[in-house]
C-alpha cells in the first residue's frame, strides 16, 4: 500500500504542484491519477520514487517513509514506465529489459532468461530481442518499456501516460494487455493519464485531480460516473457519462427469454402462428445463426431456408449492460442474443428486459 | 638541359629510411595531441554540462586559441620548450584538438534524450553509473565525429612545424622548395593525405564497431 499523507510539493519558483494530497493506493490494485495537464499528476507520481522530493508531508510504502530509503535502492524496487518508453538506444531490447536485474547484480544468464520471459509475457516476438530500440514501432517500444519495468518483479509499478503517444488502436490493445497482465501479476499500480476514458477503463479506483494539485474525487469508476462530487468532476467526465457508466454494470440483472429461439431444422409451418414478430434461429449446436421476421417467412421449408438477418450478441455473466445494449442496436429485432463463453445461446434479452435493467441502474444512481 | 621527371623514384628509394623516420615522427606528433586533447576534453566537457555557466567561457577561450596562427604559437613556445622539439609542436595541436572536442563532448552529452536520462534515474542508476553506462555511450557518435575532424586537422597542421624545425613530413615540403625539386613535395603530400585517410577510416570503423545502434538510424 502507498499512502500519501498531507503531501505538498512547492517548486523553487513558488508553483504549488501538489497541495496537501492525502490518499491511499491499495496493494494489488490499479489506482489512476487523472486530471487536466499541469494538475500535478507527474509530480505526485515522481514523489513516490523520490525523483522529486515532497516539500511537506510523507509518502509511505507499506508503512515505511520513502525518505528513509536511499533513492537508487528505492527505485530498483519500483517499476517505472513513461510516455516515450525511455528505452536506452544503445542497448539491445533484451538488455534494455534486463537493466534492473543487472543493477541488482543478477548473473547474466539469469537476467537474460528473465528478460526473454518478460518479452514473451508482454506479447512481443522473441526475434525482436536482439534488435535495437530504433528498429521497433512505438507500440512495440512501449511493450518493451512495460517488460523492463516488470523485470525485477517489483511489487509497485508507476506509469506516467505510458500509452498517450501511440495511435488509438495500438493504445486499446496495450490497455487490454495491461489488464490481462495485472490479472496475473496483481501489482500495486499507480497509473497517470489525462484521458478520462483510459482512467475509467483501467482503474480499480480513479483519483481526479484539479489544477493546483487538489484531489477532487477518489472513487471506483462506476461511482465516479454515477455520482461526480462536483461540477469540475462532472465536466471532466464529459457528456455521455450515463452511457459510459453502463460499462461498469453487469448484465446479471437482465431477464432472458428462452422461448424466442428456434432450431434451423424446424418447419416454417410450425412457427408461422406465433405472436412474436422476430425469432432467433440457432444451429444444431445451439449457436446463433440470426434473426428471422415471421411475417416475411417463405411459404414452406425449414427455417434454414429463411436467410436469417444479422444479429448482436453479448456474453452472459461477462459483458456489461452497455455491451448488451449495443448488441440490440445491431439486430433488426432490437433484441440481443445472450451467449455463454463458448458461444452457445442462453436466451434473448428483449428491449423490455433491458429497459427494466436500465431502470434499476438509474434508480441506484440517485440522480 | 634535359627534361626533369616529375617524380624521381630513385630519390625515393635512396631516401626511404629517412622518409620513414619523418612519417613516424608525423604520426606521433599528430596522434598524441588528439589523445591528450580527448582526455582533457572529456572531464572539461562533463564539467561544462554539469555547470552550464562554464560552457560559454570555455568555448570562448577555445575559439580564441583556435584562431591563433599555429606558426605564431610555435615561435612563442620556442624559448620555453625549445627549437625543433616535438613538445613545441604538440602543445598547440593539443589545444586545437580540445577546441574541437570539448564542444563535441558537450553536444554529445546534451543530445541524450531527456526521457532516456529520466528513465535511467527511475530505474535506480547511481549518477556515476548513469554517466558511464548510459550518457557517455550515447554521446559516442557525436564525440567520434568531432574526433574525425580533430584527427585530420591535426595531421595536416603538424607539417607547419617544419618552419620551426620539427614538422614530420612537412620537412619534405621545405626541402623540396629550397632545392626547387618536386619529388619530396609530392611524396610529402601523398603521405599526409594517406595518413589522414587511414586515420579517418579507422575512426569510421571504430564508430561502426562501437555504435551499431546508430549506424542504421539514418536509413531507418
Ligand atoms: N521543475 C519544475 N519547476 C517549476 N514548476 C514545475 C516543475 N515541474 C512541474 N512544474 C509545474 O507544476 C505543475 C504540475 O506539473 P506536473 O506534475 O508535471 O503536471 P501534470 O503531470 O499533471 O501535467 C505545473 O504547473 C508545472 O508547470
Ligand atoms: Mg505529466
Amino acid at each position: 500500500m502507498i499512502t500519501f499523507d498531507g503531501v505538498t510539493k512547492r517548486y523553487a519558483d513558488g508553483t504549488v504542484a501538489v497541495d496537501h494530497l492525502s490518499l491511499e493506493v491499495p496493494t494489488g490494485e490499479i489506482t489512476v491519477f487523472v486530471g487536466p495537464s499541469g494538475c500535478g499528476k507527474t509530480t505526485s507520481l515522481r514523489m513516490i520514487n523520490r525523483m522529486i522530493d515532497a516539500t511537506e508531508g510523507r509518502i509511505l510504502l507499506d508503512g515505511v517513509d520513502v525518505k528513509t530509503i536511499d533513492p537508487p535502492t528505492l527505485r530498483r524496487g519500483i517499476g517505472y514506465v513513461i510516455q516515450q518508453a525511455g528505452l536506452f538506444p544503445h542497448r539491445k531490447i533484451v538488455d534494455n529489459v534486463a537493466t534492473v536485474p543487472h543493477l541488482l547484480g543478477w548473473d547474466r544468464k539469469k537476467a537474460r532468461d528473465r528478460a526473454m520471459e518478460l518479452l514473451e509475457r508482454v506479447g512481443l516476438d522473441l526475434k525482436l530481442a536482439d534488435r535495437y530500440p530504433f528498429q521497433l514501432s512505438g507500440g512495440q517500444q512501449q511493450r518493451v518499456g512495460v517488460a523492463r519495468a516488470l523485470a525485477a518483479d517489483p511489487p509497485v509499478l508507476l506509469m506516467d501516460e505510458p500509452f498517450s503517444a501511440v495511435d488509438p488502436i495500438v493504445r486499446a490493445s496495450l490497455q487490454e494487455e495491461l489488464l490481462r497482465l495485472q490479472a496475473e501479476l496483481n501489482k500495486t499500480i499507480v497509473f497517470v493519464t489525462h484521458d478520462i476514458d483510459e482512467a475509467v477503463k483501467l482503474g480499480d479506483r480513479v483519483a481526479v485531480l484539479r489544477v493546483g494539485g487538489h484531489l477532487a474525487q477518489l472513487d471506483a469508476p462506476s461511482t465516479l460516473l454515477a455520482r461526480p462530487a462536483d461540477d469540475f468532476v462532472r465536466e471532466f467526465l464529459g457528456r455521455d457519462r450515463g452511457i459510459r457508466r453502463l460499462s461498469f454494470v453487469t448484465d446479471e440483472g437482465v431477464r432472458l427469454r428462452t422461448d424466442l429461439t428456434v432450431p434451423a431444422s424446424a418447419e416454417i409451418s410450425s412457427v408461422r402462428d406465433t405472436a412474436e414478430p422476430w425469432l432467433a434461429v440457432v444451429d444444431e449446436e445451439n449457436r446463433p445463426l440470426g434473426w428471422v421476421s415471421v411475417k416475411d417467412l417463405p411459404e414452406s421449408g425449414t427455417l434454414a431456408d429463411a436467410r436469417p438477418a444479422p444479429y448482436g450478441t453479448f456474453v452472459r455473466g461477462r459483458d456489461s449492460l452497455r455491451a448488451a445494449l449495443d448488441a440490440t442496436l445491431l439486430s433488426p429485432s432490437r433484441s440481443a442474443i445472450a451467449v455463454d463463453d463458448s458461444g452457445r445461446v442462453e436466451g434473448v434479452a428483449t428491449r423490455e428486459a433491458l429497459d427494466e435493467a436500465l431502470d434499476k441502474v438509474a434508480g441506484g444512481a440517485g440522480a | 638541359m634535359h627534361e626533369e621527371p616529375l617524380v624521381r623514384w630513385d630519390w625515393i628509394g635512396r631516401n626511404w629510411p629517412n622518409i620513414q623516420v619523418l612519417l613516424e615522427d608525423h604520426v606521433v606528433m599528430s596522434l598524441v595531441p588528439i589523445v591528450v586533447g580527448l582526455l582533457v576534453a572529456l572531464p572539461l566537457g562533463l564539467a561544462c554540462v554539469r555547470w552550464r555557466w562554464l560552457y560559454q567561457p570555455t568555448v570562448g577561450v577555445m575559439n580564441v586559441v583556435y584562431s591563433l596562427p599555429s606558426l605564431a604559437v610555435f615561435i612563442v613556445l620556442i624559448p620555453v620548450t625549445g627549437l625543433a622539439t616535438r613538445t613545441t609542436v604538440m602543445i598547440p595541436l593539443t589545444f586545437y584538438a580540445m577546441a574541437v572536442l570539448i564542444p563535441a563532448v558537450v553536444d554529445g552529452l546534451t543530445a541524450v534524450p531527456d526521457h532516456v536520462r529520466q528513465s535511467a534515474v527511475a530505474m535506480g542508476f547511481t549518477p556515476l553509473r548513469r554517466l558511464l553506462r548510459v550518457e557517455l555511450p550515447i554521446a559516442v557518435p557525436v564525440v567520434l565525429a568531432g574526433l574525425r575532424v580533430a584527427a585530420v586537422s591535426s595531421i595536416s597542421l603538424v607539417s607547419v612545424g617544419a618552419l620551426v624545425g620539427r614538422g614530420g613530413l612537412g620537412y619534405l615540403f621545405i626541402d623540396g622548395w629550397q632545392r626547387q625539386f618536386y619529388t619530396p613535395i609530392i611524396v610529402g603530400i601523398v603521405l599526409v593525405v594517406l595518413l589522414a585517410a587511414v586515420a579517418d577510416m579507422l575512426l569510421v570503423l571504430a564508430q561502426r564497431l562501437l555504435t551499431p545502434w546508430s549506424r542504421a538510424r539514418g536509413s531507418a
